[in-house]
């Protein structure tokens, strides 16, 4: 009954990177983002390199580019706003298939939709290669607050039980002739969120209950994690080191 | 003469919006003896289960768990001595691996961290799930997860284990195999159930509660044979169960 949504983007698989703990995992993943975003727009060769590094570890971890491709989509606001960039920068104007379009802006618009997408990739590839579970531990291990860390765990173990109380609403809203048309129906869909959130509402004290009785004291101790050695961390720097290298490189090639 | 399990004296409760749910409950179980806790809908039976662990405090009356008296400043003490195992497993299972979730316990007892791994290893072994110790909840089957929740409670070494509704939703197969695990501890257990075979197949001794009282504390099989008593407390047998006649020992 329950699959597995709440493994989220995660590819089972055995490469070196899907074996690297998930906190060595974030850190490389932030550090190489932050030196993509901190590479001057008009170093058009660096984001050649970035995609080329990225292109190297998709292969490592084994992932396919379609999945990849999947990631693109939460881009799709940026696309949009790159486009309009086109239009409403000004500066000189160049004429392309009859449109006036603003070099400047052409130039701001290539940039941003670069970095979004090596940042995008790289988020894919952290969450193909981490179980979400991983990357909460992960990210109790680096310090996250601990109330944020315990949120995010919960979320992680209830997402499939409310989904499939969601489900099993739909089903039975279904099955006696209902389908939502138009704003007539809105009425049925909102009583339809109030319950579920009643339920979850209802379940989460109940769980607390649950935890009481096994002498919950308000501190939740969460164990799945490891302390990383020496040598994933050397290989996890990879990104991030060559990552900076770049940025540096484009630095000074542009300054 | 030592303490019994749990005692139950007078135990008078009322929701704070001044429903009475209980009404002066007496409930005596001794050392390794299961009994089960039977009555319909709204009897009042996971209200006097949330007693016993000091979830509710009494408004009259008195729980006791091995001569110690439910009360605020042992509270710890007796949540490790009464293991209780909820309904609803996907209530009780909420770390992301069920390693994790059996320490749960165990680790807000303020054991060690080696400690804690044995008692893991122990209770998941004594549930036979000490194979799935690193998976998450959600992907194990529904009986999984309740053997499971028992787990959760036996690596607190308890006292005495409660089970509210442990066949709820179970296949048979499920079902039977949480009877083997409950018949292989030997620990002081209370099962509130409606499932009346169950309560014949593991407890020798039954209680019935009804509107807030223990109406019959008898033995199982006697009460089952009494037609008038549960039909006045909205039970049934199933259909083609007769408790006179003894199944054939396996």
């Amino acid at each position: 009954m329950s699959s597995s949504r709440s493994d989220g983007l995660y590819r089972p698989g055995t490469s070196l990177i899907h074996r690297l703990p998930a906190h060595v995992k974030v850190v490389a993943v932030l550090g190489f983002v932050i030196a993509v975003v901190a590479t001057p727009g008009r170093a058009g060769a660096a984001f050649v390199a970035y995609a080329g590094v990225l292109v190297a570890v998709t292969a490592v971890a084994g992932i396919g580019p379609r999945f990849i491709a999947r990631g693109f989509v939460v881009e799709l606001p940026f696309v949009v706003f790159a486009i309009l960039l086109l239009f409403v920068a000004g500066g000189e104007q160049i004429q392309i298939l009859g449109l006036s379009i603003s070099r400047e802006g052409l130039a701001d618009a290539a940039t941003l939709l670069a970095k979004a997408t090596l940042g995008v990739w790289t988020s894919m590839l952290l969450a193909g290669t981490t179980r979400p579970q991983e990357l909460v531990a992960g990210l109790q291990r680096l310090r996250l607050p601990r109330l944020l860390v315990e949120t995010l765990s919960f979320m992680v173990r209830y997402i499939d039980v409310v989904a499939d109380d969601l489900r099993r609403m739909r089903i039975a809203r279904d099955s006696r002739g209902f389908s939502a048309r138009g704003p007539r129906h809105w009425r049925v869909l909102a009583s339809a969120a109030g319950a579920l959130f009643v339920r979850s509402y209802e379940r989460g004290e109940r769980v607390h209950l649950a935890m009481l009785s096994r002498c919950y004291t308000g501190r939740l101790v969460l164990y799945n994690d490891r302390p990383a050695t020496r040598r994933e961390w050397l290989s996890a720097a990879l990104l991030p080191a060559v990552g900076a290298m770049v940025a540096v490189a484009a630095w000074v090639a542009t300054s | 003469m030592t303490a019994p399990a749990l005692e139950v004296r007078e135990l008078a409760y009322a929701y704070p919006d001044g429903r009475q749910v209980l009404y002066g409950v007496d409930l005596t179980i001794g050392d390794g003896e299961r009994v089960a806790l039977l009555g319909p809908n709204g009897a009042g039976k996971t209200t006097l289960v949330l007693h016993l662990n000091g979830i509710l405090t009494p408004g009259h009356g008195s729980v006791t768990v091995g001569g110690l008296p439910v009360a605020r400043e042992q509270l710890l003490e007796i949540r490790r001595r009464v293991g209780v195992v909820f309904q609803d497993p996907d209530d009780q299972l909420f770390m992301p691996t069920v390693a994790e979730d059996v320490a749960f316990g165990p680790t807000n007892l303020g054991l060690s961290r080696e400690t804690v791994a044995e008692r893991v290893a122990e209770a998941l072994a004594a549930v036979g799930l000490a194979a799935e110790a690193d998976r998450p909840p959600h992907h194990l089957s529904f009986g999984q997860r309740r053997r499971v929740a028992v787990a959760t409670v036996l690596a607190m070494r308890p006292e005495i284990l409660v089970l509210d509704e442990p066949t709820s939703n179970l296949d048979p197969a499920s079902r039977r195999e949480l009877a083997e695990i409950l018949e292989s501890l030997s620990l002081p257990t209370l099962i509130v159930t409606h499932d009346l075979p169950y309560a014949w197949q593991l407890c020798p001794r039954s209680v019935l509660l009804d509107e807030g009282i223990v109406v019959a504390d008898r033995p199982t099989a006697e009460l089952l044979a009494d037609e008038e008593l549960l039909r006045a407390h909205r039970l049934e047998l199933p259909f083609g169960f007769d408790p006179r006649v003894q199944p054939a020992t396996p």
